[in-house]
C-alpha cells in the first residue's frame, strides 16, 4: 500500500515537474521581461515597452509588482501568475487585455515610488488621489 | 503492531486504495491535459505559415488564396453576415425570388423609409430602388439585381462591384488600363459576363509579396490628380505611397465620390482640387457636368456616391493617421500571430478590437459617443432634405405659374448644389462619424442653398 502511494506521488510529481519546467514556470520568479511574454499574449505590450521611454529605467516588475515588501511582491506575482495561467488555458478573456483594479493600484503606487519627489505637491487628496495613468497612459507601453 | 491492527488495515485497504487511485487519476489526468495545452500554445508560437499552393498575378479565385491564408480567408467569408447597427448595416428581409431577381433575401429599402429621397432623385434611377448596403460578399449580386438596372447601365459599374483586376488584364491583353477602357464602353449585361467574383484577395494584394497594391485605374489616376493639387507631381501610388497610406488607399479605390464622363462612360474621381465636397462640385461645375435632369424642376442634377474615403479624409481620425483598416479590419490575435481581421465590417459591431486599442473606455460608452454624432447628423440631414423638398415645391409652383428659364436659373442651380451636398452625407456610409464637423458643415451649406434658392424665386411668378 505504502509503496503504491509513494509510487503515485513520484509519478505525479514527475509529470508535474516536467510540466512546470516545460512551461518555464521557474522563470516567473525572476525579473526578466522576456519571461513575461513566454505565453505570447502580451507580445504587443512587450514590443511597445521595448520602444518606450521607460525601457531604460524599468522592467515589467518595476511597474507591475509592489516595491514595498518582498512578500507582497511574491504574493502579487503568484496571484497574477495563477490568473494569467487560468485565462490563457481556458482562452476566455477580454481583448485587448485590460488591467484589473488591484493591479492598477499596484501600478499607481509604483509610479509614485520613483516619481514621488515630483508629484507630492499635487498629490495631496487622500479621498481622491490623482491617477497618474489617466494622462500618462502611454509611458509604459502604448499599444 | 498487533494482529488486530493489521486486520483493520487490511479491511480498510480496498476503499482507501480506490480513493488514492481515483485521486491520482484525476491529478495525473489534469496534469497531462495541462501539459498538452501548453504544448498547443507553444505550437501556436511557431511560425504557422505554410505555402500550400503557388499564387500568380492571375489567381482570381479567393478560395485558392485561402489555402495559404486560411485565417484571413475564413474572416473574409464572414462578410456574408447581415447585422444592423443603429444607422446602417443590413437586416435580412425575405422576398420571393422571381425570373428577374433570384435573391431570396434583400435589405430594407431606404426610399420607402424616407420618401423625401424619391423627390430628391425624381427622374433618376435611384428613385426606383435604393437599399441599405450589405457586406462585400453581396456587392456583385446586389448590383446585378438592383431595380436600377431597369435603366441600362454601363460596364463601368463593375470597376467597384466585382473583382476586375484579372478581367481587365485579360480584356486589355495584359494592359490594365486598356481593359478598363474596354469594359467601360460595354453595356453592363455584356461586361458582367467577364467577371466571376466580388472583391477578392488580388484586388488589394500582390500575389507574391502580399503587400498592399492598388489595382483600380480610376484610383491610380484620381490620387495622382489629388497629389498634383498638393504640388506632388507624377505620384505613382504603388511606388510612392507609405504603408499606412496604403491601408486606406486600398479601400479608397472604391469607397469614393465618382462620375461617369463622356459618351464612353469613363470613370473619373473628382479630386483635381482636393477631396472635399466643394472640390467635387467645383470640378463638375467647371465642365458643366450633370448626372440627370430633375423630373419635376428640370434642374441639372448631381448624384453623390458613397464618399467614405473623401469624408474620412476631413475627419479627426485621418488627421491622427488612423487608417480605414485600423478600425474596419483591426489587428486580432490568432494564437501567437497578429493578423488583420478580414471580416470587414462596421467598427460598431467590433468595438473592443476596433476602438479600445486606442480608446481605453468601456464599450458601451464608445458606442454612445459614435451614436451621439450619428443622431445629430441624422437630425440635420432630415432638416436639409425637408428644406430641399420645400425648394422643389417652390420651383414646381413657379413653373406652373409660367416662370421663364431665366427666372428659374438661380433656383435650379441652388437645387443642384443643395441636393448634391445633402446627398453627399446621405450616401456616405458613416452617418457623419467619419468627419462629424465636416458633415454638419455640409448639411448646413445644403440647408442654406435650399433657402437661398427659395429666396431667389421671390420675384418669379407663383
Amino acid at each position: 500500500m505504502r509503496i503504491i502511494v509513494v509510487l503515485l506521488i513520484g509519478l505525479i510529481g514527475g509529470i508535474g515537474g516536467y510540466t512546470f519546467i516545460y512551461a518555464r514556470g521557474y522563470s516567473y520568479i525572476f525579473n526578466d521581461p522576456a519571461e513575461c511574454v513566454n505565453c505570447h499574449i502580451m507580445n504587443k505590450e512587450f514590443d511597445a515597452w521595448a520602444k518606450s521611454s521607460h525601457k531604460a529605467v524599468a522592467v515589467c516588475n518595476d511597474c507591475h509588482a509592489p516595491h514595498h515588501a518582498p512578500v507582497e511582491k511574491l504574493f502579487v506575482k503568484a496571484r497574477n501568475g495563477f490568473n494569467h495561467s487560468l485565462k490563457f488555458t481556458t482562452g476566455k478573456f477580454h481583448e485587448p487585455i485590460q488591467i484589473t483594479e488591484h493591479n492598477r493600484r499596484v501600478t499607481e503606487r509604483a509610479c509614485r515610488y520613483c516619481h514621488q519627489d515630483i508629484v507630492n505637491q499635487i498629490d495631496h487628496s487622500q479621498k481622491e488621489p490623482l491617477s497618474c495613468i489617466r494622462c500618462h497612459s502611454n509611458v509604459g507601453h502604448s499599444t | 503492531m498487533s494482529s488486530q491492527d493489521k486486520a483493520t488495515r487490511r479491511g480498510r485497504s480496498p476503499l482507501s486504495l480506490g480513493l488514492v487511485a481515483v485521486g491520482a487519476f484525476i491529478v495525473a489526468f489534469g496534469l497531462v491535459a495541462l501539459l498538452m495545452n501548453i504544448r498547443g500554445h507553444k505550437q501556436e508560437a511557431a511560425n504557422p505559415f505554410f505555402r500550400v499552393v503557388e499564387l500568380t498575378d492571375d489567381t482570381e479565385d479567393p478560395e485558392i488564396w485561402g489555402k495559404n491564408f486560411p485565417q484571413q480567408y475564413d474572416a473574409y467569408k464572414k462578410t456574408v453576415d447581415m447585422v444592423r447597427t443603429r444607422y446602417g448595416g443590413s437586416e435580412a428581409i425575405p422576398r420571393v425570388p422571381d425570373a428577374k431577381d433570384p435573391r431570396a433575401v434583400v435589405t430594407q429599402s431606404k426610399i420607402e423609409i424616407n420618401p423625401n429621397l424619391k423627390r430628391m432623385w425624381a427622374g433618376y434611377s435611384f428613385a426606383l430602388d435604393f437599399r441599405e448596403e450589405r457586406g462585400h460578399a453581396y456587392m456583385l449580386q446586389d448590383q446585378m439585381f438592383t431595380g436600377r438596372q431597369a435603366v441600362p447601365q454601363p460596364g463601368t459599374c463593375l470597376h467597384c462591384h466585382a473583382s476586375v483586376y484579372v478581367p481587365y488584364k485579360k480584356a486589355g491583353d495584359g494592359d490594365l488600363f486598356a481593359g478598363f477602357e474596354k469594359l467601360n464602353h460595354m453595356p453592363y449585361a455584356e461586361a458582367v459576363k467577364l467577371v466571376s467574383h466580388p472583391v477578392s484577395c488580388i484586388d488589394c494584394h500582390d500575389s507574391q509579396t502580399m503587400q498592399l497594391r492598388i489595382t483600380r485605374p480610376a484610383f491610380i489616376e484620381g490620387i495622382r490628380n489629388y497629389k498634383a493639387s498638393l504640388g506632388v507631381a507624377n505620384f505613382d501610388v504603388n511606388k510612392d505611397a507609405t504603408r499606412q497610406e496604403m491601408r486606406s488607399y486600398v479601400c479608397g479605390q472604391c469607397h469614393v465620390e465618382y462620375s461617369f464622363q463622356g459618351p464612353e462612360k469613363r470613370l473619373v474621381y473628382p479630386w483635381f482640387k482636393g477631396l472635399t465636397v466643394d472640390a467635387a462640385l467645383a470640378f463638375y461645375d467647371s465642365i458643366g457636368f450633370k448626372d440627370w435632369k430633375h423630373a419635376e424642376t428640370g434642374a441639372p442634377m448631381l448624384k453623390a456616391q458613397h464618399p467614405e474615403f473623401d469624408l474620412w479624409n476631413q475627419g479627426t481620425h485621418a488627421r491622427a493617421g488612423v487608417a480605414c483598416a485600423d478600425c474596419h479590419m483591426p489587428y486580432v490575435r490568432v494564437g501567437a500571430q497578429k493578423i488583420s481581421d478580414h471580416h470587414v465590417r462596421s467598427p460598431l459591431l467590433n468595438v473592443a478590437a476596433a476602438c479600445q486599442t486606442c480608446h481605453r473606455v468601456e464599450e458601451k460608452e464608445l458606442v454612445a459617443r459614435a451614436e451621439r454624432i450619428q443622431n445629430k447628423t441624422e437630425h440635420l440631414e432630415n432638416m436639409a432634405l425637408t428644406a430641399l423638398v420645400d425648394l422643389i415645391d417652390e420651383i414646381d409652383a413657379s413653373i406652373k405659374a409660367g416662370a421663364t428659364d431665366e427666372q428659374l436659373a438661380k433656383a435650379r442651380d441652388f437645387q443642384r448644389k443643395a441636393s448634391f451636398y445633402v446627398d453627399y452625407v446621405e450616401a456616405e456610409n458613416s452617418t457623419g462619424f467619419h468627419a462629424d464637423q465636416e458633415s454638419a458643415r455640409i448639411l448646413a451649406e445644403s440647408i442654406n442653398f435650399s433657402r437661398l434658392g427659395t429666396i431667389s424665386l421671390r420675384n418669379a411668378p407663383k
